[in-house]
């Protein structure tokens, strides 16, 4: 169970964009691989821990799933697996450890809102 | 007044302290020509005992140390002390992974330079230290016979992040009715070409196998180093 510590490094990263950039979070966008070791749900449940208490409070994570992808030497292509639990190219079989997506866990975009003065 | 909400493009790693602090470690660890294997496996597959049997028949020909991480006590260290090799405990407190700033902590009084293999032993579980890079040459995955040969497609993340497996125990192989050729198949459906030993540290079966397959790799790395 290591998605609050990950959570609160999305919180934390954002956090520092925003203030870098003068803006409020409404969402974070993150991409999450399949193979990256972390659970969406519990990632999720998290989030709104670690944004408690920070500029980040009220925001959402809007997270992004990406499957498995490897290239398969037979096809000389980038393809998806067949399963985590067979990792084979899922068009001719081939058995392949080379992968091309999967491992994301990246923060890809954060939603904002300027604060602008009022006109007068 | 508040602006309509708009998207920008930011694409940061959210792992990326820990991976800056890999990099460094796995630089010094190439400028210091030591060989450093990591070990995962779940709490109870023989992490510690293989590991004391590793370092002790190691000792007599390189020069070896130990990093071992637990959530609370220090008796793997107490263990692992025995086989004489320098060791330290990491002492993870609620965490339930290793990290890389941990590691490097952990190295600040050793010198790197006056070894040739150094181990970390990772806190027992098989799912968070998959995202964590320590800067190791080779992670190696244990299970034990005892724990059933379908682990590796129940954890596919850890094994697939891995670069071998080991498995242990194999002296309760009759006792248990571990399938090997269902293990095995089920290591390389989810780790492809995945080299796989079997041993046992109490018996010390298929023990040599394994630490001449470390002597070669130190050599590669040495090699490596000296074009």
């Amino acid at each position: 169970m290591h998605e609050l510590s990950i959570a609160m490094s999305i919180v934390e990263l954002a956090e520092e964009e925003a203030e870098r950039r003068g803006v409020q979070v409404t969402a974070v966008h993150l991409k999450l691989g399949a193979l990256s070791g972390v659970v969406k749900e519990a990632l999720l449940s998290c989030y709104e821990m670690a944004c408690e208490g920070t500029p980040l409070q009220g925001s959402r994570l809007v997270v992004e799933d990406v499957s498995v992808a490897i290239f398969c030497p037979s096809c000389r292509a980038q393809r998806p697996v067949c399963s985590v639990q067979m990792f084979g190219c899922a068009e001719c079989g081939t058995p392949c450890s080379e992968i091309v997506h999967g491992k994301e866990l990246e923060v890809v975009a954060l939603e904002i809102q300027e604060c602008v003065p009022n006109p007068v | 007044m508040r602006s309509e909400p708009r998207l920008i493009e930011v694409r940061k790693n959210v792992l990326k302290q820990n991976d800056v602090v890999a990099r460094s470690l796995r630089e010094r660890f190439r400028a210091a020509g030591v060989f450093v294997v990591s070990l995962v496996s779940s709490p109870g597959s023989g992490k510690t005992a293989f590991l004391e049997k590793t370092l002790t028949r190691l000792r007599t020909n390189y020069r070896v140390a130990a990093l071992v991480g637990d959530l609370a006590t220090e008796n793997d260290a107490l263990r692992l002390a025995r086989s004489q090799a320098p060791v330290k405990q990491i002492t993870t407190g609620t965490l339930c992974h290793l990290e890389a700033a941990m590691v490097q902590n952990a190295l600040q009084e050793w010198d790197l330079n006056q070894l040739d293999f150094l181990f970390i032993e990772n806190v027992g579980n098989l799912v968070c230290p998959s995202s964590y890079d320590l800067g190791e040459d080779l992670r190696l995955v244990l299970i034990s016979v005892t724990e059933g040969e379908d682990k590796p497609l129940k954890y596919p993340t850890i094994f697939n992040s891995a670069d071998v497996a080991v498995v242990t125990k194999v002296d309760l192989v009759a006792a248990v009715e571990f399938d090997w050729a269902t293990a095995y198949n089920n290591i390389q459906a989810v780790r492809p070409g995945m080299p796989v030993f079997r041993l046992s540290a109490k018996n010390g079966e298929g023990m040599q196998e394994f630490l001449e397959f470390l002597a070669a790799r130190l050599t590669e790395l040495r090699q490596a180093a000296a074009v």
